[in-house]
């Protein structure tokens, strides 16, 4: 009866099921990696749950806070599945499970935990693993049909786990380098766009099978926008900026600029429009600050994709983009019920 | 037809409304007791005109309105005050308040009533009719009726009525739109009259197709520009400044009066009560009260002002596993202290609870910034920087982020996924900020009443020494008059008056007194500026003189 108050009545929703919500909405996407590039990446997303969910554990028992609730609330194995997905499926384990336990204990509780983070806790775990690691980052493996050879499951568990290949069998058979990386790395030297298109690795979009999984995210992305668990904002002003950035240098100069579509369906744009970006804790809360927000990070994410030295930039995009949150928040107040008309 | 207009957010809860809405109003028998509050409104408390022992009729005033804002108490039937004395009563605070206690006669014999034709009536009058006739707003703000009836400095264009009702469970308003329309637009005609409005609006939410049929019918009749319209159903669309800005697409913002935008807003049930006040002269006494939740037949009932909880919710069957009462809707209603607290002007709705019905809430989460309470939020605030703000004490950037805007209408709590009951925290927020203002401004005027003492008491101690020296100086030149004039007497050769001994020793002794007088230190001139002490020094200075020349003169006669 102390806490006895109105309103009496609450919608039936819970941060689980938003959060289990996103997770479905990831299932298109990864169900299309699966097919295009083998079940690997099943590993590294057990992996990271696993590790996200012990980390949040320990994590919320040094810090003496409840411990099953938060477990419960799947904010964890979000961020696990997100890290998984954005790091080569092909890695060793503990690549995995370093990023993830440094999303979870430093970039999310050494920050007071859920809803205090300030920095988007996959992409810090992506940036850690890319600055430290960045050969084992590089093992992209080639998509289904389009390798000399293919490893097996049992073979791929084999690499993961013990770090072996089959005799004879060298690591370049089975990766390459990203459809954005093989992109900037033949610019360099001097290609056409049009005739490195042709190359196999590319689809009709972008990637041969990169593209497809895109394409998975952007129909979980719909999904979300649906169930209005996002606002169209973010996806919009991301997608939209980068459309139109990529669109001027593509219009200007097509030799050395790819479409927009290109850069839509590239690395992890899609991925980044509806899942990276619009995680609620780092991104602003007014409308027109998701705007301004995605806007940059779709503008930064193409410079550092056609001028940086990384071939895609979702990651630090959203980074920097994060540390402007609260001056955009403080300058993007809307004005209140009556306030809006001008004094007369 | 009409253009609607929007307002931000708003929500969608289960409206819960058909099962009280079955049967048509129905009027509560008579209690054993009646306990009437004499503050059921907004501003001054009633003042009571009865004692323990008198006999009263029903209708008969038992509460005077107070100056200012404030409104009438009646006895609501015929019978004896049993006691007068402070009860708990049906009021956010749960502090008990003055009430007189009814034991009705069973004759329910009304006073003699006597309507008037309003028309004939100044709007003074009017106003002066409601206000003792204690007609107060029925939707819930119970602020007093005739105050919202004097014309201002704004001409009102447009006279809101609302029927909305957009709080689940309750149907107060919709059965009595239903069964009274005639009375309510007979209401509505005295108030467009007194405020010499244009138009009047009627707003109903469309999920009450038969009230909105029924005023529709008894608007036709009316002379009257009313227009019934039908609103879309989105909680809380009833505010009075969601409706106004969804009929009239004006929006009132807090701290503004309506009127200053030229539209004034009535409960429907408000209306007809200035209907009954004004044309058959009958007060206040009583109103319809929804009776739902955790009973076996929910209802609306009549139920005269002051009758037990208790014996509202028994009529309806209240079942067993009830553990507490609701005024009000499940969204913005008030708990009950208890079921002995009695019906006032403002119950529109009692809701019986139980663990089933509004289980609680599970506990909060972190906040997750996901903003679902801005998007419902109908003063378009950002509740999860006022809950922040709030949660961080930090009480100025709450203000400075409109929390005194929030209309405490719930629609954040309701849809938050963490949980989080954000409307206490901001309920807490403002509580703080006005206990601190009212620290703040008894702190002023403790401050400024210290100073005025500091200040009494020095001016006190300087017109003392002025006075003093004043006197000082009259007395001594009174003296060196004296002095001039013996001299003169004595250069003349006049023989002073003859001295007998005793005589002159009365004189030494008086001469004696003074000096010891002047010896004293008078205390009030020790905290004196140097400037005061100099000039007190020049009048010392100058009396130990006079003294002198006065003691020698008083010995001279002698020689």
């Amino acid at each position: 009866m102390s806490a006895f108050f109105s309103p009496f009545i609450s919608k039936p929703d819970s941060v689980s099921a938003i959060m289990l919500k996103v997770m479905l909405a990831l299932l298109p996407g990864i169900a299309l990696y699966v097919w295009y590039f083998g079940p690997a990446i099943l590993v590294s997303i057990t992996l990271a749950s696993i590790t996200a969910l012990s980390t949040e554990a320990a994590m919320l028992k040094i810090r003496r806070r409840p411990i099953m609730p938060f477990l419960k609330d799947n904010s964890a194995l979000l961020t696990g599945w997100l890290l998984a997905l954005s790091i080569p499926p092909l890695a060793p384990w503990w690549l995995v499970v370093v990023g993830t336990a440094f999303c979870i204990a430093i970039a999310k509780h050494l920050y007071g935990g859920l809803g205090n983070n300030p920095f988007n806790p996959a992409m810090i775990g992506y940036a850690v693993l890319i600055v430290s690691f960045p050969v084992q980052m590089t093992h992209w493996i080639t998509p289904h049909g389009m390798g000399a050879t293919e490893l097996s499951f049992v073979q791929q568990l084999q690499y993961i786990f013990g770090g072996t290949l089959p005799d004879g069998l060298k690591l370049d058979a089975v990766t390459m380098a990203t459809p954005l990386d093989t992109l900037k790395t033949q610019l360099h030297l001097s290609l056409p766009v049009s005739e490195i298109l042709t190359q196999p690795i590319f689809g009709r979009l972008a990637g041969h099978g990169s593209e497809m999984v895109a394409i998975g995210f952007l129909i979980g992305g719909l999904y979300l926008l649906a169930t209005r668990i996002i606002s169209w904002h973010l996806p919009v002003a991301y997608l939209g900026t980068l459309f139109a950035v990529a669109g001027i240098f593509h219009l200007l100069d097509p030799a050395h600029y790819v479409t927009p579509l290109f850069h839509w369906f590239s690395g992890a744009a899609m991925l980044g429009a509806f899942f990276i970006l619009t995680d609620p804790i780092s991104s602003p809360t007014t409308h027109k600050g998701k705007i301004i927000f995605a806007a940059g990070a779709g503008l930064i994410t193409y410079l550092i994709r056609v001028f940086g030295s990384f071939p895609d930039g979702m990651a630090f995009a959203t980074l920097l983009m994060n540390i402007c949150v609260p001056l955009i928040d403080a300058y993007t107040q809307p004005k209140v019920f009556g306030k809006k008309e001008a004094k007369p | 037809m009409t253009t609607l207009y929007k307002f931000h957010g708003g929500v969608h809860p289960p409206t819960h409304k058909a099962q009280s809405t079955r049967t048509p109003i129905v009027p509560l028998p008579l209690p054993a007791k009646l306990v009437i509050p004499f503050h059921q409104h907004v501003g001054n408390i009633a003042k009571p005109l009865v004692q323990v022992g008198d006999h009263v009729l029903k209708g008969q005033l038992i509460g005077m309105p107070e100056d200012g804002i404030s409104s009438a108490i009646h006895a609501s039937t015929s019978g004896t005050i049993s006691e007068i004395g402070m009860q708990v009563v049906a009021h956010a605070s749960g502090l008990p308040d003055l009430c007189a206690t009814l034991s009705p006669d069973g004759k329910d014999e009304w006073i003699p009533k006597t309507g008037m034709d309003f028309r004939s009536a100044s709007a003074a009058d009017v106003r002066q009719v409601l206000r003792l006739a204690g007609v107060v707003g029925l939707g819930g703000a119970v602020f007093p009726s005739d105050m919202k009836l004097r014309v201002g400095k704004h001409k009102i264009k447009t006279l809101v009525l609302n029927g909305a009702e957009c709080e689940p469970y309750i149907t107060c308003d919709d059965m009595l739109m239903r069964e009274r329309a005639a009375e309510i637009i007979k209401g509505a005609e005295i108030m467009r009259w007194a405020l010499e409005a244009e138009q009047v609006l009627v707003g109903i939410e469309d999920n009450k197709p038969e009230a909105i049929a029924a005023m529709q019918q008894a608007a036709l009749a009316s002379a009257d520009d009313i227009k019934v319209i039908a609103v879309p159903t989105l909680y809380p669309g009833g505010g009075a400044k969601q409706l106004i800005r969804v009929l009239t697409g004006i929006e009132v913002a807090a701290g503004v009066r309506s009127t200053d935008k030229g539209v004034q807003c009535f409960n429907v049930a408000t209306a007809q009560s200035i209907y009954r006040a004004v044309q058959c002269g009958e007060p206040l006494l009583s109103r319809i009260v929804t009776v739902t939740g955790n009973v076996k037949q929910a209802q609306n009932l009549e139920v005269l002002i002051g009758t037990p909880v208790q014996d509202v919710v028994n009529f309806a069957g209240v079942l067993p596993d009830t553990d507490s009462y609701i005024m009000g809707g499940p969204m913005m209603g008030l708990p009950l202290p208890g079921a002995e607290v009695s019906i006032v002007k403002a119950a529109n709705c009692i809701i019986a609870s139980s663990p089933q019905l509004f289980p609680p809430a599970p506990p909060a989460m972190p906040c997750i910034r996901c903003t679902r309470c801005a998007e419902v939020c109908p003063s378009e605030l950002q509740p999860q920087d006022l809950y922040w703000f709030a949660k961080a004490k930090d009480f100025g950037k709450a203000q400075e982020f409109s929390l005194f805007d929030c209309i405490e209408c719930g629609a954040c709590s309701y849809v938050c996924p963490s949980h989080i009951p954000l409307v206490q925290y901001y309920r807490f927020a403002k509580s703080e900020i006005w206990a601190r203002e009212s620290d703040k401004t008894s702190a002023d005027a403790a401050r400024e009443r210290f100073e005025f003492r500091e200040y009494r008491i020095e001016r006190e101690k300087q017109e003392k020494a002025e006075k003093l020296a004043a006197k000082e100086k009259a007395a001594a030149e009174a003296k060196l008059a004296a002095a001039k004039l013996a001299e003169a007497q004595a250069t003349t050769n006049v023989t002073p008056p003859p001295q007998t001994e005793a005589e002159a020793k009365i004189q030494a002794a008086i001469e004696q007194a003074k000096l010891q007088a002047a010896a004293v230190k008078p205390k009030n001139t020790e905290q004196l500026t140097p400037q005061q002490q100099a000039e007190i020094a020049e009048i010392e200075a100058r009396r130990t003189h006079i003294h002198a020349l006065a003691s020698s003169e008083a010995e001279s006669p002698k020689e």
